[in-house]
């Protein structure tokens, strides 16, 4: 499997987890994959939300032990 | 000798030195500990009344006093610019070649503004982030005769309730100045809510509709014609504008960057807890230089230099510098140009914000005066 850059989002209330992959995505180059993981139930919606309006890909989205573990590819 | 430098003047930098200080003068008397701040502004600068000097209600000198001031007369100023940190000769390499030698090295550096990140920005929109894009935005604010303010909000950024503070704050604005019937303010957020704080998000829905506030989720500030005046996002959505006020994504120091210890954006990996740089016992991070997925505040700086102090004391004195940094976080929150309210949240704990009242809002400014108790390690 590829490398992946894991972000750890647990307990993150403000930036939150999207933000932070957002930060991710604006400074890793095209074809980077994130793993953003997550103590917030939403970000297994929100995350995907914003992933298809903004053009990459969603590659994974699971929950592990109350952790949610959202994988994206920056696509552009 | 045991030596402590810390390399940045700012809050989170001048309160582990003052705390460090004042727990540990006898040692500093006996010269059995230096502790050296270095900074490349002799001033200390408080950055949230830039907001206020916006709408030129304070002035920059308001927001700025000598670093040597505030500092305890027993640590060490160094006014410079830093060129890099040496871990392998434990010494931080200034610009003009001093070198300055640490047992400990804490790394305090903040945030920079980088407009430039956002194609057209520095041409189109305005920031209040510096002295001087607060001085260009209370021209611009001055000279506003009524049209269409749009928020824009890049990432990351620091002060995560800037950009609803500046835009209630502006609404107001334009109704005192009798220009509320002429003026539109739209608020862009890069999430799918009003905030990062679901919290916050859910309180502020109904204020925004009340007030007429316009509103656009999941925008990313991508490109600014400022030719065409108009904005338009990598989700593909374009706003037309006649005045643009950016809060801009920030990059760690460039420092950082040439001393090779942070990431494509300058932030340096640091322990949640320990706050120390992964991978290194001698460097501790604070504040908006690490990668730390918390709120970049100066409240955020305040908490983890207690930690940090604490930890340096204890370790100096034999102790294995074991306090844990919690993730606590407090912001107030002006709702406009007379209330305010507030949050407190940490790793654990979401915030539950507050009614506003203009109680918390004159508390607030009474802060921003007091607020020099804060570095001097007293408040």
């Amino acid at each position: 499997m590829e490398d992946v850059k894991v972000i750890d989002a647990r307990g993150s209330y403000c930036p939150g987890p999207l933000m932070e992959l957002i930060k991710g995505i604006r400074q890793e180059p095209v074809g980077t994959t994130f793993e953003v993981w997550s103590s917030d139930a939403g970000s297994a919606k929100d995350i995907p939300e914003w992933v298809a309006r903004a053009g990459h890909e969603l590659v994974q989205n699971t929950e592990d032990e109350g952790i949610f573990k959202v994988q994206v590819k920056k696509l552009r | 000798m045991k030596k402590i430098v810390i390399l940045g003047g700012g809050v989170g930098g001048t309160i582990v030195a003052n705390q460090v200080a004042r727990q540990m003068g006898q040692e500093l008397r006996n010269h059995e500990l230096e502790i050296t701040v270095i900074s490349e502004n002799p001033n200390h600068v408080y950055q949230p009344m830039f907001l206020y000097v916006a709408f030129d209600q304070v002035v920059p000198a308001e927001a700025q006093k000598p670093e040597r001031e505030i500092l305890d007369r027993h640590v060490k100023f160094h006014v410079g610019s830093a060129d890099r940190v040496d871990r392998n000769a434990k010494a931080v390499i200034m610009q003009d070649g001093t070198e300055i030698p640490y047992d400990y090295l804490v790394i305090a550096t903040g945030s920079r503004p980088a407009p430039e990140q956002i194609a057209g920005l520095e041409l189109g929109g305005y920031i209040f982030y510096t002295e001087e894009g607060a001085l260009k935005l209370r021209e611009a604010l001055h000279n506003f005769q009524g049209g269409r303010i749009v928020v824009t909000v890049g990432v990351p950024h620091k002060c995560p309730v800037a950009p609803l503070e500046f835009t209630f704050m502006v609404q107001e604005w334009a109704k005192v100045r009798g220009l509320a019937d002429k003026t539109e303010v739209v608020y862009t957020y890069p999430i799918g809510r009003l905030h990062s704080l679901e919290p916050v998000a859910n309180w502020a829905a109904p204020v925004f509709e009340q007030r007429s506030i316009e509103s656009h989720i999941f925008f990313n500030p991508e490109n600014i014609d400022a030719q065409n005046k108009t904005i338009t996002s990598l989700e593909g959505e374009t706003l037309n504008y006649d005045l643009l006020v950016a809060i801009p994504p920030h990059m760690g120091q460039d420092v950082i960057g040439r001393s090779g210890l942070g990431d494509a954006g300058n932030w340096i990996a640091t322990d949640r807890h320990s706050l120390r740089m992964e991978g290194a016992d001698d460097i501790f991070v604070l504040g908006d230089a690490t990668n730390l997925p918390i709120s970049k505040a100066g409240s955020t700086a305040h908490f983890e230099a207690d930690v940090v102090a604490s930890n340096l004391v204890n370790l100096l004195r034999g102790g294995l510098g074991s306090v844990r940094y919690d993730g606590k976080v407090f912001c107030f929150i002006e709702t406009g140009l007379k209330n305010a309210t507030y949050i407190q949240f940490d790793y654990t704990h979401p915030p539950k914000p507050q009614e506003p009242t203009e109680m918390i809002h004159m508390f607030k400014l009474a802060y921003n005066r007091m607020y020099w108790l804060t570095p001097a390690g007293v408040l």
